[in-house]
């Protein structure tokens, strides 16, 4: 186990008319070597939620522990767990700030303590995971594109090493080709160090092919916990929240309502095709 | 922690207060701040304390959510009572070297302390009651007739609302950067002063530029809206007196008349 939340919950501006209770009594483990998709509305808690899991922000009540220990006890070093918890915000492109893409990627190698030839390695082997080519290191980040700068700032995570990879929506705000590039740097993070991800996402389809288990928060409360697939197969739930369920969970969910045998935890269109064949 | 300033900030309501037109709480504001350096003696205190009491009752903020915003100002009230106390002038009651501690001396801090609390009270009760974008166009409406001396009222007061309208953004971006930072292992919180001013890079680069963004960014929405000046602008909110603010302007007069008074016949009293 490496991330324990026990009844956690999170309440902003205690005391005043701006009160707002963001998490609600969440329980939840991230194990290693997981991909977990975390779904919800707008304000549903999610970014509060992953700002726990490095210690950012304070839960209200409630425990986060790291391999066991309380994260939030004093003589804790939160500092060090920032490195093991690698948290990337949305638009992580704004945090950028030194004058070459190398040396920003080094920054957080740098803070761990690390000697100047194990930072520069590790920024190398984070900047080349993402696929920026080495002709850049030197370029100034400011000069690159929306989806370069969302990977250079990627990269600044990876640097650290961590074990579990936080991301609050990767791919927001870039295309199709931008967004596949992004995600399949992080499967193969996922895949070839057997780093656990968190992806905060409002995508379904994205959701569906990478995650292997769903998280779905509604007003700070943990609704669903389970499988991608059997998630999904809430689809009237899933709906009244104002989430979306995959096209393909939709359209088996149709067939089966219709009377068809179908199965009903179907995400992928792979799957979808695999069902219909034996159906006909 | 950035966020805990409530200085200056507009605190939600529906009270009486808060429905007054935003040139009548200025007023008042300025008549309060003459009030209190008309101020001689402890008894001449009175009249600005009622009328502050009376404010904060009926405007319904928490007195909790007002007193926190004295904490900026912890250390000025602190500095001022200690020169006061230990450097007063007059017969000592105790000294130690170039240090003693003179009645008169303790008299005139603790009766500078009031000045400034009941200053930043007051004050910050107007900026708790009406939203930036009132205080601007009150402070427009109040100035106007300097344009007939060629001073751009307008465009100061635009600035101005746009200035006071990017402050809880820009903290907002502030506490961001810092937590995605803090995500790299950055260190704010230790090291001596030149460590810390130093670790304060990663932020206020990215800020900055931020900061910059959102400015072209406004520009371009202003320009493309066909923004092009005050001149025969209209406005969605336009201010009213209503008989309420005619009411307060009585008792704002009440008040500063009892001033005066204690003033001028509290000599001989506290």
């Amino acid at each position: 186990m490496l991330l324990e939340l026990n009844n956690v919950n999170y309440v902003y501006n205690e005391g005043t008319v701006y009160e707002k209770h963001a998490v609600k009594n969440i329980s939840l483990s991230i194990d290693e070597n997981e991909f977990v998709a975390v779904i919800g509305h707008t304000g549903s808690g999610k970014s509060t939620l992953i700002q726990m899991f490095n210690g950012l922000i304070k839960p209200s009540s409630g425990t986060v522990c790291y391999r066991g220990e309380n994260i939030n006890e004093k003589d804790y070093n939160r500092r060090a767990l920032c490195g093991k918890v690698g948290l990337v915000f949305q638009y992580p492109e704004h945090q950028l700030f030194e004058q070459t893409i190398i040396k920003d990627v080094c920054f957080g190698p740098k803070n761990q303590g690390l000697t100047e030839e194990e930072v520069l390695e590790r920024a190398k082997w984070a900047l080349c995971l993402v696929g920026i080519d080495e002709e850049l290191f030197e370029d100034s980040p400011f000069d690159l594109s929306g989806g370069q700068k969302k990977r250079v700032a990627l990269a600044g995570i990876l640097a650290m090493k961590p074990e579990v990879l936080v991301l609050d929506e990767p791919a927001a705000g870039l295309d199709p080709g931008y967004k596949k590039q992004i995600f399949d740097a992080i499967k193969r993070i996922h895949e070839e160090e057997h780093i656990s991800v968190v992806l905060i996402s409002h995508s379904m389809e994205d959701v569906a092919e990478y995650a292997e288990r769903v998280i779905v928060l509604n007003d700070g409360e943990k609704i669903f916990d389970d499988t991608a697939g059997n998630v999904f197969s809430h689809v009237e739930e899933l709906e009244a929240m104002g989430l979306s369920v995959p096209w393909v969970s939709k359209f088996a969910a149709a067939l089966s309502k219709e009377g068809l045998d179908i199965r009903r935890d179907i995400i992928t269109v792979d799957e979808c095709v695999e069902a219909l064949k034996r159906l006909l | 922690m950035i966020r805990d300033i409530t200085i200056g900030q507009y605190y939600q309501g529906s009270s009486i207060i808060h429905r007054l037109d935003a040139r009548t709480k200025l007023i008042a504001t300025f008549l309060y701040i003459v009030c209190i350096f008309l101020v001689k003696n402890y008894v001449g205190f009175v009249a600005p304390v009622l009328f502050l009491v009376m404010v904060i009752v009926l405007s319904k903020v928490p007195v909790k959510f007002i007193f926190k915003g004295l904490k900026p100002v912890i250390f000025i009230i602190l500095l001022t009572m200690v020169f006061h106390v230990f450097f007063g002038s007059g017969e000592a009651i105790f000294s130690w070297g170039i240090i003693k501690i003179t009645k008169a001396g303790i008299k005139r801090g603790i009766f500078l302390v009031l000045r400034i609390v009941l200053l930043m009270l007051g004050s910050s009760m107007m900026t708790f009651t009406t939203t930036p974008g009132q205080l601007t166009d009150g402070l427009e409406a109040l100035f106007k007739p300097l344009t007939k001396l060629h001073v751009p009222v307008h465009e100061i007061a635009l600035m101005m609302s746009i200035a006071l309208r990017f402050i809880p953004v820009l903290l907002e971006e502030t506490d961001k950067i810092m937590k995605a930072q803090q995500s790299r292992g950055a260190d704010f919180e230790t090291g001596n002063v030149l460590q810390r001013a130093k670790s304060m890079i990663p932020v206020f680069i990215p800020l900055i530029i931020s900061a910059f963004r959102r400015a072209f960014d406004l520009a371009m929405a202003m320009e493309a809206r066909c923004y092009n000046g005050g001149n025969g602008r209209t406005k969605m909110h336009p201010l009213r007196y209503k008989p309420v603010d005619f009411y307060a302007a009585v008792i704002c007069v009440i008040f500063t008349a009892g001033t005066v008074f204690l003033r001028v016949y509290g000599k001989g009293l506290l």
